[in-house]
């Protein structure tokens, strides 16, 4: 990845569109998206505003494409984009914003100021100040296929542990079938009971699936890092192997990111749409749950919440899912306060997770996330991102909370008929 | 310049240079941004952009709970001269007659001493947002120049138009020159400023509404 200033800068003017410019023009500075983001609430640092975040989009835009910017501009009195300015900024646009979207739902003039921090991200990416671990990742995203260099040789070794384990056939490259099923490498060398419910569930429900050997990996580095380039690529690798496969769906597993990166943006990368559906796992089972070929038995009496992953829910749209779902074997569930489309973010998402230099800040904000889950005192924690879930975990050890992280899957697959409890 | 010749400009050249700017300003900032454009979302719909944009221009008048909790002081002034100002603008017999004289459209008044106590309420948020903003750090932090600016040319017509109802201080003609003045700076700077937002908003709502809508999610 060849990077300089002025690439930066044309990356940043490729970003200004209708949106940017109205969202800019309406800003008041009323100072609001602070109190909607764990990054300001939890450290009390005014420089992590949200909106102060996009600073280096907003000099673009004010002086390349507004009249008294342009004025301002020849006469040399317009704010530059400068080395100085971005190096100032690549901590608040990448370790202090995990591309959330809180700030979005609650701006007064209806700025989505997430959208716009992620457009920032092209031009700081494209000009060199990204953080070195999400470039690390993106290198062997292109080059590996997988961020954490997970290869097709160590998910095989999986599928063949989860054959064993189950008895089940685990369906690798067959063509035409109903669901073509992408992992995140973070299931497949940590959470590999992911791909057991989801055997388990499919041989419940007859349902056709596949795993691919050549496009498994559904995260996307480059939409975290913010290169559409790179994210383009990394989305046409699925494209190719589910159109080779003839699939019907694509299913986008519980990670929130890859959800984002293939249901909402992947056609938008690579400019057309796309010849088959994406869902996600949940959204999958919901409809297992609709047709009725979803079976399970009992109703557990654990008190049980759920953590919408930020990409899933609030970004993604997949929300009232998830909780028909928890529905269906629990008795005993409790929203969190602000549950659901207001959801706090666990604070490692948006490649957060993936830059070392944000690990003290992302369990310092955690604390906003315990104080959530204070609130309830819940049994266990359902949720439906492995990413959300590891930092989870991280973060409920560090403030010493023993409440165990469960992915909602999984937990259906331990309750399905027939299976033991 | 007497003080008669000064109302006079106030009243004619003054206010046809400064409806013209306003006008085209705003005609051109508008335009500025709808000529960039934004490309069609590919991705298959879940919900629908068009009505979910038209949801969230209204609906986020409203702040959800949390917010209002923790940003209450700026919610309550801010409805408060916001509706102040429309109020002692729109709603004020003399304005309306004034407005009617120049376009011939007119509406029903307020009573005056109504609208003169909103003037006051509004005058008094105004000065708490003020105060807010130079308190509060995180407003602290991001204001500028021209926040400081727009609020004053903002607050100077409530002042001015105040102490010419009452008869503060000066003569008659020279409070009503004086408070015509500020509504047109008021008026000159409003399309280079964010003062804009009052047009801009409905846009940027709409399009929150409309990629939140198109994802399923009521924003």
């Amino acid at each position: 990845m060849s990077a300089s200033l002025e690439k930066g800068i044309n990356a940043l003017k490729e970003q200004v569109d209708s949106t940017v410019a109205a969202f800019f023009s309406s800003c008041v500075h009323c100072g609001m998206c602070a109190q909607a983001c764990l990054f300001f609430t939890e450290t009390g640092d005014p420089s992590r505003t949200p909106i102060n975040k996009t600073e280096p989009l907003r000099r673009i835009w004010k002086s390349e494409y507004t009249l008294l910017g342009r004025i301002g501009k020849i006469l040399g009195l317009s704010k530059k984009v400068d080395e100085k300015l971005l190096t100032d900024w690549e901590t608040l646009v990448y370790d202090s914003c995990t591309l959330c979207g809180r700030c979005s739902m609650v701006c007064p003039v209806g700025n989505d100021i997430t959208l716009m921090i992620r457009k920032t991200r092209e031009g700081m990416v494209a000009a060199g100040h990204a953080p070195e671990g999400l470039i690390g990742a993106t290198k062997r995203a292109v080059t590996i296929g997988s961020p954490m260099g997970v290869t097709w040789k160590a998910l095989s070794a999986q599928i063949r542990h989860v054959e064993e384990d189950t008895g089940l056939k685990i369906p690798v490259d067959v063509e035409g079938v109903e669901y073509l099923l992408l992992l995140s490498s973070m299931e497949i060398m940590n959470f590999p009971e992911f791909i057991e419910a989801v055997a388990k569930i499919f041989d419940q429900t007859n349902s056709s699936w596949t795993i691919s050997s050549e496009a498994f990996e559904a995260t996307n580095s480059g939409i975290q890092i913010g290169a559409s380039d790179i994210a383009a690529e990394l989305v046409q690798r699925i494209v190719d192997v589910a159109e080779k496969l003839k699939v019907k769906t694509v299913i986008s597993p519980e990670c929130g990111h890859a959800y984002m990166a293939i249901r909402w943006d992947g056609p938008n990368l690579i400019g057309r749409p796309f010849l088959f559906k994406v869902r996600h796992i949940l959204e999958v089972l919901d409809d297992l749950r609709t047709q009725g070929r979803l079976k399970i038995s009992g109703k557990e009496a654990r008190k049980l919440t759920y953590h919408d992953p930020c990409q899933i829910s609030r970004r993604g749209g997949v929300i009232d899912e998830p909780r028909r779902l928890i529905d269906m074997f629990s008795d005993n569930f409790v929203e969190m306060p602000d549950g659901g489309k207001m959801n706090w973010c666990c604070g490692a998402g948006g490649g957060v997770s993936a830059n070392e230099r944000a690990d003290e800040i992302r369990l310092k904000v955690f604390q906003r996330k315990k104080d959530q889950i204070d609130a309830v005192r819940p049994d266990a924690i359902l949720s439906a991102c492995s990413n959300c879930r590891i930092h989870l975990e991280d973060g409920l050890e560090e403030y010493n909370m023993d409440i165990p992280l469960l992915s909602l899957t999984e937990t259906i697959a331990e309750h399905l008929e027939g299976s033991e409890v | 310049m007497t003080e008669i010749e000064l109302l006079s400009w106030a009243r004619g050249p003054g206010l046809q240079i400064a409806t013209i700017i306003f006008v085209a300003g705003v005609v051109i900032r508008i335009f500025e941004i709808l000529m960039l454009g934004r490309k069609a979302n590919l991705a298959e719909a879940k919900g629908s952009e068009m009505s979910s944009g038209l949801k969230t221009i209204v609906s986020r008048t409203v702040p959800d709970r949390d917010t209002f909790q923790r940003s209450g002081l700026t919610i309550v002034a801010g409805y408060f001269f916001h509706f102040g100002l429309f109020v002692t603008f729109f709603l004020y017999a003399p304005h309306i007659l004034f407005i009617k004289d120049l376009i011939g459209i007119g509406w029903p008044a307020l009573p005056t001493p109504v609208v003169d106590a909103v003037a006051v309420v509004t005058i008094i948020s105004m000065l708490a947002v003020l105060v807010n903003r130079l308190t509060n750090k995180v407003m602290r932090y991001l204001t500028n120049f021209e926040d400081l600016l727009t609020w004053f040319l903002t607050i100077a017509p409530l002042v001015t138009g105040y102490m010419a109802f009452h008869r503060m201080g000066f003569t008659a003609p020279t409070l009503l020159a004086t408070h015509i003045l500020s509504v047109e700076l008021l008026l000159v700077i409003f399309p280079f400023t964010k003062l804009m937002h009052s047009f801009t908003l409905f846009l940027a709502r709409w399009y929150n509404g409309a990629i939140s809508g198109y994802r399923g999610v009521a924003s």
